[in-house]
């Protein structure tokens, strides 16, 4: 990288963030299926969360359209929402059993 | 210019990601977390959504972390997992998985992919102010699934106490006026 | 009221003794003996007063309008095919009612004084008056299904009534063993009902009966033939004869009603009804009658000669006979059929209810080997019996000698003269053993010496005799009595009927009443008379001297009786052939060899391999899949949330690529 231009090296396409974008889905989609920690899953969910609305910001920004960054708004509501219904959900079951993994939730075996 | 930034916060972004999945302590995890969520927003402030880079820092990384952190500092889950997964082919599967995404979206990446209508919710602009057109794009275009959200969210409230509570408990008596009970129903 | 509304009323007929039936069903026990018998007497005394003011109606009408159908509903509407509920009334029809009706009017009377005693006294009524319905319905219905619905009661009440005595086990197989043979003849007629509604469309006799001719040889001879594998079963020939003599389980006035004068004669009847198939034929099926008949009577003669149980004798007779009935009609000498049945039933009839006379005066004892003289002791039961003898032995002037001799010319008419000679020799044997039974029962030793105490009969021992049974000892332990009168008046009047009954058809042109009265139903028939007098008068003394003969041997051998009751003559000289009559040719034996054992091994393995291992592997087998595929599917569901995750990631991928090939984004 040569310091001190003003020019850029490379253009920055929308093509480089929808990657990116991709990067970050991919790897909060590993982290959920690997990690047993049920909060660390959570957060996982959220890293793909993001990866998605960094998709819907460049595309907003592609398109000129406004619609994109409402709809991230919207997305941020919902995971805002969801993450406190999650935690509650997961402090009341970790009350009756004193600490779990996501494996010991088990009782949907067929 | 912009190039310098875009790569400086993708490896940021990518090293938080990748904190998030490896680290051992989840306290760390969420530190990463916080670490990949700025520099999204930084992203959001590259691609002209200063409100959402805004939301984003104060909402996710400001609330959302900050609560997950509650959580785990409350419940005391930092253990670490062992390090062999008991269940079957899921580490492998699940990696292949993840790269097969990855490469797909890759490739896919290399084509023209925004071939949709353009500017049709309201341009973006410099003419006008972000806030401004993300504003009246939310109330006159989206004003429907606004307030749905608005009722989603008394909906987590309500969900979130209800769900916390102690079972058996009767809703606003603390252990005190627990006590004051049982020393009438002696008294009686 | 002309005649054509008088024999609408037919349908009174059969609804008296249905009604007295159902009364005695469910009132009989209340209403008791001997009101109960009073009252089903009184139910087929009616009967037989509408059928003959119904003969009296037909009367009226000119011959060629004598076939009278009177609809009372419509039974089976089924489009283009109907079957109605409906009445046909013939010359022949009436001429079966009348002697049907009439002489069970006088078997229910015998029966009030026979069935004393008995604790099953009503019902005995009450089953009695169903196969009078049954029989009635039988005769006067208006087309063959009708008919089967009467074919099919006289096979139930016959079932019911030989194991009326059901605590005896010789009787209760006894009785399922005539319905089950009948079942088989059942198959036949049910069969040709099928033929018929195929080809011809009907059931009802008016058009099915004219439609026959139309018919092609062979289906005319399949359905011929199948309407007589009903009859073979239902009148007991060869090779379904052998219900009949176990059938003697039943009471006596059963075995005079249902298997001598009615029941047996309804293949008969059958047949006649049916006859434009056979005569559409084209002589294959008639033969097979024929020689059935001729085989039937000649093979039944030569069992009947060595059997000790007075009823078997008879029953064998009645088979032998019935064969000569179906010898007239597989000849074309349908009239003289009907001739023979209606004397048939008056001689056989006072014969039967003579033998009950017998065992209810000793006390039911039936091996003849311990009888003897009784006509000192039951002196009106002796000439009945004696007067029905004759008859059947063919002496003129009884009826039996006209009726017989009938048949036997008609076959010589026809150049048959194979059944001819066959027909004289079973006639020889007839008059054989007959004249030993009646010498064995009347004549010969007395039993000077009587016990006095009569012992306390076992109602699960039966008292016919087997013909391989050792005699019961002497002496008889009662003294031997007369019976009342409301048993042998009844003997009395049918033996009388026995004696003059030939007066219907004597073979003179003029005065052959009976053939011309059933002229019109008969017609198409092969006209058979003699060439000339003297050819008549020639047979005519051949069947009789043939019987004189018959009655010598018999007289000869028996006149004094048995020197003791072991020792009968006429088996001791056929050695082993006597002991193959005794045993009636192995018929039973045979049957349970060839059919029984076959049958029960098709049965067991229909049950257990078939049935249970096919079928219900398969159906259990369909169940054990469906429970493994889903034992194995149902593995999927883990109940691990990470492992959910998996696979919704894995709908994620795949969705992708599909967006990605259908986008067209993809070159």
């Amino acid at each position: 990288m040569t310091g001190g231009a003003s020019t850029a090296i490379v253009t920055i396409t929308e093509n480089y963030y929808l990657i990116l974008a991709a990067l970050l889905f991919g790897i909060g989609a590993v982290g959920l299926l690997v990690r047993r920690n049920v909060l660390v899953m959570f957060m996982c969910v959220e890293l793909m969360l993001n990866g998605a609305n960094l998709t819907f910001v460049t595309f907003a920004d592609s398109l000129n359209d406004v619609g994109g960054q409402s709809v991230v708004f919207f997305t941020l509501v919902v995971a805002a929402a969801e993450v406190a219904i999650g935690l509650a959900i997961i402090v009341a079951i970790f009350r009756r059993r004193g600490g779990a993994t996501a494996d010991d939730l088990d009782l949907m075996k067929g | 210019m912009e190039a310098v930034i875009f790569f400086i916060f993708a490896a940021t972004a990518l090293v938080g990601a990748l904190g998030v999945v490896l680290a051992k302590n989840p306290v760390h995890s969420a530190l990463f977390l916080i670490i990949t969520l700025v520099s999204v927003a930084i992203f959001f402030v590259l691609r002209d959504a200063p409100l959402l880079a805004a939301v984003q820092v104060i909402v996710y990384a400001g609330a959302i972390v900050v609560l997950f952190l509650f959580v785990i500092m409350l419940l005391g889950v930092d253990r670490s997992e062992t390090l062999s997964d008991p269940l079957p082919f899921q580490r492998p599967i699940a990696i292949l998985l993840g790269v097969f995404v990855v490469v797909e979206i890759v490739l896919l990446a290399g084509r023209t992919w925004s071939t949709g209508a353009r500017s049709v919710r309201g341009e973006i602009g410099s003419t006008e102010n972000n806030v401004e057109t993300v504003a009246r794009s939310l109330f006159t275009d989206f004003l429907w699934p606004f307030e749905i959200t608005a009722g989603l969210l008394v909906i987590a409230v309500v969900g979130g106490v209800v769900l916390a509570r102690r079972s058996g408990q009767r809703p606003g008596v603390s252990n005190a006026g627990k006590a004051e009970l049982e020393q009438e129903e002696t008294t009686s | 009221m002309d005649a054509q509304d008088i024999l609408d009323y037919i349908w009174l007929v059969p609804a008296f003794p249905l009604f007295g039936s159902l009364v005695l069903f469910f009132f009989g026990k209340r209403i008791g003996e001997p009101l109960a018998g009073y009252f089903g007497s009184a139910m087929v005394g009616l009967s037989f007063l509408g059928s003959v003011v119904a003969f009296f109606a037909l009367l009226d009408l000119p011959s060629e309008e004598r076939a009278h159908v009177s609809t009372l509903f419509t039974w089976i509407p089924a489009g283009a095919f109907q079957v109605d509920v409906a009445a046909y009334v013939d010359p022949l029809a009436i001429a079966f009612l009348l002697f049907v009706t009439g002489v069970a009017t006088l078997i229910h009377i015998y029966s009030i004084g026979y069935m004393h005693g008995d604790p099953g006294f009503a019902r005995f009524f009450c089953f009695l008056n169903l196969f009078v319905f049954s029989m009635i319905l039988l005769v006067v219905a208006g087309n063959f299904l009708l008919m089967f619905v009467g074919w099919e009661g006289v096979g139930l009440c016959s079932y019911l009534l030989v194991s009326f005595w059901f605590l005896r086990k010789k009787a209760a197989l006894a009785g399922k063993k005539a319905f089950v043979t009948n079942r088989v003849g059942d198959f036949g007629f049910m069969l040709a009902m099928f033929l018929v509604v195929s080809e011809l469309g009907t059931l009802e006799f008016g058009p099915a009966l004219a439609g026959a001719e139309t018919l092609a040889a062979g289906t005319a001879t399949a359905i011929a033939l199948l309407f007589f594998l009903g009859a073979v079963g239902k009148s007991a020939q060869i090779p379904l004869h052998v219900w009949l003599p176990d059938a003697m389980e039943g009471p006596t006035p059963v075995s005079a009603l249902i298997h001598a004068a009615t029941m047996v004669t309804a293949g008969v009847y059958l047949i006649a009804r049916a006859h434009p198939f056979f005569l559409a034929s084209g002589g294959a099926a008639s033969t097979t009658v024929a020689w059935i008949g001729v085989a039937t009577a000649l093979l039944a003669g030569t069992v009947a000669i060595v059997q000790y149980d007075i009823k078997r004798v008879l029953a064998y007779s009645t088979v032998s006979q019935l064969g000569y009935m179906f010898l007239a009609l597989g000849i074309g000498a349908y009239s003289s059929a009907v001739f023979f049945v209606i004397c048939h039933a008056f001689y056989k009839g006072t014969l039967f209810l003579g033998a009950g006379s017998v065992i209810h005066g000793v006390e039911d004892h039936q091996d003849l080997r311990t009888m003897g003289r009784l006509r000192r002791f039951l002196p009106f039961t002796a000439v009945g019996f004696i007067v029905a003898w004759l008859a059947i032995a063919g002496m003129p002037p009884f009826s039996g000698f006209w009726a017989k001799d009938d048949v036997l010319a008609k076959a010589f008419y026809a150049n048959d003269y194979a059944l001819w000679i066959i027909g004289v020799a079973a006639a020889a044997l007839t008059a054989l053993y007959m004249t030993r039974e009646t010498f064995l029962v009347f004549f010969g030793n007395q039993r000077e010496e009587f016990d006095a105490a009569p012992e306390e009969p076992d109602p699960t021992e039966s008292p016919t005799v087997d013909a391989w049974d050792p005699p019961v000892p002497t002496p008889l332990p009662h003294e031997p009595h007369e019976s009342p009168p409301k048993m042998f008046i009844p003997i009395l009047v049918l033996g009388s009927l026995a004696a003059v009954a030939g007066v219907l058809n004597l073979p003179f042109r003029s005065i052959e009443f009976l053939s011309d009265w059933l002229e019109p139903v008969f017609e198409g028939a092969p006209d058979l008379h003699a060439n000339s007098f003297v050819e008549g008068a020639l047979l005519s003394a051949v069947s009789v001297t043939v019987g004189l003969i018959g009655i010598f041997i018999g007289v000869s051998l028996y006149r004094r009786g048995l020197p003791e009751p072991g020792a009968d003559p006429l088996p001791q000289r056929l050695g082993v052939v006597g002991r193959v009559l005794q045993h009636a040719y192995y018929f039973d034996e045979g049957i349970a060899r060839l059919v029984d054992k076959p049958g029960r091994w098709v049965a067991n393995w229909l049950a257990g391999p078939l049935d249970q291992g096919a079928i219900d592997g398969a159906v259990n087998g369909a169940g054990a899949l469906v429970g493994k595929l889903a034992g194995g599917f149902r593995r999927v569901q883990t109940g691990f949330v990470r492992n959910y995750a998996l696979v919704f990631i894995l709908g994620t991928a795949v969705l992708l690529v599909v967006v990605a090939l259908t986008s067209g984004a993809w070159q």
